[in-house]
């Protein structure tokens, strides 16, 4: 009886911590045999290629739930790097450098205005970002009085813009390295992984990292312990910023213009796989992994179902389903959510 | 005596789990009289309030409340609105519970009848303003009636809460630590209210640690103890060391420690002081020597804890550690200089909960523990490995959550997180709460052992663990120091004295 218990206990626990990866690969093996041409090193790209500007954000946002926060603006804040970049190119007819210094630049100043907002003003973290939200979409639409930027567009007053996007910022998005098969590793894709790697070592390895995990959990105790608790929050915020605006770096050099209608996706994308990510290997708690396993997990779903044609309609119920599901793994299943 | 008690409490008793909280009490509240309730954290009174106030369910005993005819019915609320029906009203510590912060005076004095059922279902702001009138001059309350809650003082807010409570023409008031935010001139208001109500004849139970409102107040006091009623005090004038010495119990220990004396000087305290308006704080620690600190709730010892932390800053006065001027301004420059805290309440102030034994021995210390910002987590290992040998942590091993650990390992841990590096003042606030007996024995044991090196600093409020630890005992009250003992043959009586007043406020 006792035994039979322990059993079930035991399965219970790797139900938990293997459960997402189990369904993952069933995921793969079922979209393999179900639909053709699914297995294949391009697939794969694809698939890496879609989840990459995702990715970076859900890597970033990752950096705020570890300190007990959440960034709304993420999404916002990578089509403003977006514009940004095209205006600076386009309008201003700067090189690809300049561009990417903009961007970058945008993400720490919203990093650390959130930051400012949430640390010193005491607004919460979900209305501070939410509002920075808002406040970025407006903005990115004034210097254009709401058009998309490509070359040749007429400006406000009249005068034609004849910047263009450098060579080197498009290779960004669309140069590909060799890798066995010619022409197959996009940079974005290896951008991802550089991030990933790094954001995983610094949570884990370092005791910044650290500290901001017991931030997260106790923040009067980390307080107690010495911790500078403000700083450790305000950086978390920046994190979150410049990673959105590298992602807004990368959807400009894939699109080679600022698109006004681009990138509505991108919240829900990155909060799903950041959040999905909490189930992945029993961890309860976010982290840099699950989260790349989540977003690989989201984009894994959405080639899958695209290749079976199913109608893109259906693709964020879907998504919106998965994300209930591991969110049930991970506080119910695991009983942490009771504290 | 018997036959004017409104209220009778009778064998009360109340477990959670297997833990006994109440053994038995019985109690008389009289009417036209302040009972005063005393008893350390842990004695039971919140417990007692619970129940009669319908939050709890009793365990076992009874309680009746007279009717007018004065014939006892038996009163067993269910919720607290049933308890507030029949006349038993509680006015909560938290002072926000017991108004609605964002509506204004005369919504909040009406807002049971605008809740209650038969209430008319439109709004009348001229007929609730004229009821709220009513209330409030029979409290003699003189608030703008249209000013919101939350524009209003703590003491405003608190007489608005209890005049509200009052407007159910209750027979028993019972008002829970109600001056632990007020100042004294506040404090003062909310005094003339009850002067008040007892002259109305409510029967008051007013829970209390501060010796100040105790002697302004008190008709009678009863202390309690380990969840039994240790001694009732009614005979004038009251003995108010009496009450303290029940509150706190007495027994003297046969393995007394041998006090140490301490020739070198670690910390010079100077003309510190932590709160407007109180004396300043002189002290000096020695290298090698245990001083606790021990004082009722609410005196100032962990304002005194948290100052010498960096948590706050002083309002006048100097430090001097090691000879060097200290003056931290945050807890990670108090740390750095190698002052040390283990914080009262480790559930709220120490636990790191997400993190298993070995992090939480290692949080203050990451820089000593790391290169380039890499935490090297063999040292944090070993380090964890060798303190839960040291402080006998039960585990399995250093990788178990907290939750899965006692009360008193949990405190071991936090004991051992600041023991795992070389202090030079090492402070305690409160290290044996919620901590079982045998745990204490080995963390007061493992203090002294390790003594040498430092000077160590515990504050607590129950004075058998400062007899059972410390080298010199200083008495705390109202914020500064009024007393100090060696701990060998000590004057209990002028100790107790000192907790209870303090011979420098006997004769206000």
């Amino acid at each position: 009886m006792s035994s039979g218990w322990v059993r079930m206990a035991a399965a219970r626990d790797h139900a938990i911590r293997y459960g997402f990866i189990v369904l993952l690969f069933g995921l793969i093996a079922y979209f393999a045999v179900a639909a053709d041409g699914f297995v294949s090193p391009q697939s794969a790209v694809f698939i890496f290629q879609s989840v990459a500007i995702t990715g970076v954000l859900a890597l970033g946002v990752t950096a705020t739930l570890v300190v007990g926060g959440f960034d709304l603006s993420i999404g916002s804040v990578a089509t403003s790097a977006m514009m940004a970049a095209a205006y600076v190119m386009v309008v201003l007819e700067q090189n690809a450098v300049v561009a990417v210094v903009a961007c970058l630049a945008i993400g720490v100043i919203v990093g650390l205005i959130n930051g400012w907002l949430i640390v010193y003003m005491r607004v919460p973290d979900l209305l501070a970002t939410l509002g920075m939200m808002f406040l970025l979409v407006g903005l990115q639409r004034i210097p254009t009085e709401g058009r998309s930027i490509a070359t040749g567009m007429t400006m406000p007053d009249g005068s034609v813009a004849n910047g263009t996007f450098g060579a080197a910022f498009l290779a960004l998005g669309r140069h590909r390295f060799d890798f066995f098969i010619p022409n197959l590793i996009p940079v974005s894709v290896v951008v991802l992984l550089v991030l990933a790697v790094m954001i995983w070592f610094f949570l884990e390895y370092t005791r910044f990292g650290r500290m901001m995990y017991a931030v997260g959990s106790n923040e009067r105790a980390a307080e107690l312990a010495g911790a500078p608790v403000k700083a450790y929050k305000i950086w978390a915020y920046v994190i979150s910023g410049v990673f959105a605006s590298i992602g807004g770096i990368l959807l400009a050099a894939r699109l080679g213009r600022g698109d006004i209608a681009s990138g509505n996706n991108l919240l829900l994308d990155a909060v799903a796989a950041a959040l999905i990510g909490y189930a992945v290997l029993g961890a309860a708690k976010p982290n840099a992994f699950g989260t790349a396993v989540g977003a690989v997990f989201v984009g894994v779903l959405l080639q899958g179902l695209t290749m079976m044609n199913a109608p893109y309609y259906t693709q964020d119920f879907i998504k919106g389903l998965v994300l209930v599901v591991a969110l049930v793994f991970t506080f119910a299943l695991s009983g942490r959510g009771k504290r | 005596m018997g036959n004017n008690a409104v209220f009778r409490v009778h064998g009360l008793r109340k477990s959670f789990g297997h833990i006994e909280v109440l053994g038995g009490v019985s109690l008389d509240l009289h009417a036209g009289e302040v009972t005063v309730l005393m008893g350390a954290n842990g004695a039971g009174k919140s417990t007692l309030v619970k129940i009669i106030s319908g939050v709890y369910e009793r365990g076992g005993g009874t309680m009746s409340l007279a009717g007018h005819d004065f014939a006892p019915e038996d009163f067993a609320p269910n919720t607290p609105a049933e308890a507030i029906r029949a006349g038993v009203v509680t006015v909560h510590q938290n002072i926000n519970d017991g108004v609605v912060a964002d509506l204004d005076v005369a919504t909040n004095l009406t807002l049971d009848r605008l809740s209650g059922s038969g209430a008319p279902t439109l709004f009348n702001p001229g007929r609730v303003r004229r009821e709220a009138k009513v209330v409030a001059d029979r409290m003699g309350l003189a608030i703008d009636l249209k000013a919101r809650i939350s524009d209003l003082s703590l003491a405003d807010r608190q007489l608005v809460a209890i005049a509200r409570a009052m407007a159910h023409q209750p027979k028993v008031l019972i008002l829970d630590e109600p001056t632990s935010s007020l100042s004294s001139a506040e404090a003062d208001r909310l005094f003339a209210l009850l002067d008040r109500l007892r002259e109305h004849g409510v029967a008051i139970l007013y829970i209390s640690h501060r010796m100040s409102d105790i002697r302004r107040l008190a008709d009678r006091i009863v202390s309690m103890r380990d969840g039994v009623i240790s001694g009732v005090f009614d005979r004038k004038p009251l003995d108010y060391e009496g009450a303290v010495n029940a509150m706190l119990g007495r027994k003297i220990h046969l393995d007394r420690i041998v006090a140490r004396n301490s020739a070198k000087p670690v910390l010079t305290i100077d003309g510190l002081r932590i709160a407007e308006g109180s004396s300043a704080i002189s002290l000096t620690l020695g290298d090698g020597e245990v001083v606790a600190i021990t004082g009722l709730v609410g005196v100032g010892k962990t304002a005194l804890a948290e100052t010498l932390f960096g948590v706050r800053k002083p309002l006048s006065g100097t430090m001097v550690l090691n000879g060097k001027p200290y003056a931290p301004g945050s807890t990670g420059e108090a740390i750095a200089a190698g002052v040390f805290l283990v914080a009262k309440d480790r559930g709220e102030n120490g636990i790191v909960g997400d993190f298993n034994i070995q992090e939480n021995i290692s949080l203050p210390f990451h820089r000593r523990m790391s290169r380039l910002g890499v935490l090297n987590r063999r040292i944090e290992r070993a380090t964890a490995r060798h303190q839960i040998q040291e402080l006998g942590i039960v585990c399995r091993s250093e990788k178990d959550e907290m939750s899965a650990l006692s009360g008193g390992n949990q405190q071991k841990v936090m004991v051992a997180r600041w023991m795992s590096q070389a202090a030079k003042l090492f402070i305690l606030d409160e290290p044996f709460q919620g901590v079982d007996i045998s745990a204490r024995r080995d963390i007061a044991a493992k203090l002294r052992a390790s003594a040498n090196g430092r000077a160590t600093l515990l504050f607590v409020t129950e004075l058998d663990e400062a007899l059972e630890t410390a080298d010199r005992i200083l008495v705390m009250s109202e914020q500064t120091i009024v007393g100090e003992h060696r701990n060998a043959d000590i004057d209990l009586e002028r100790l107790l004295a000192e907790v209870a007043g303090g011979p420098l406020h006997s004769a206000a």
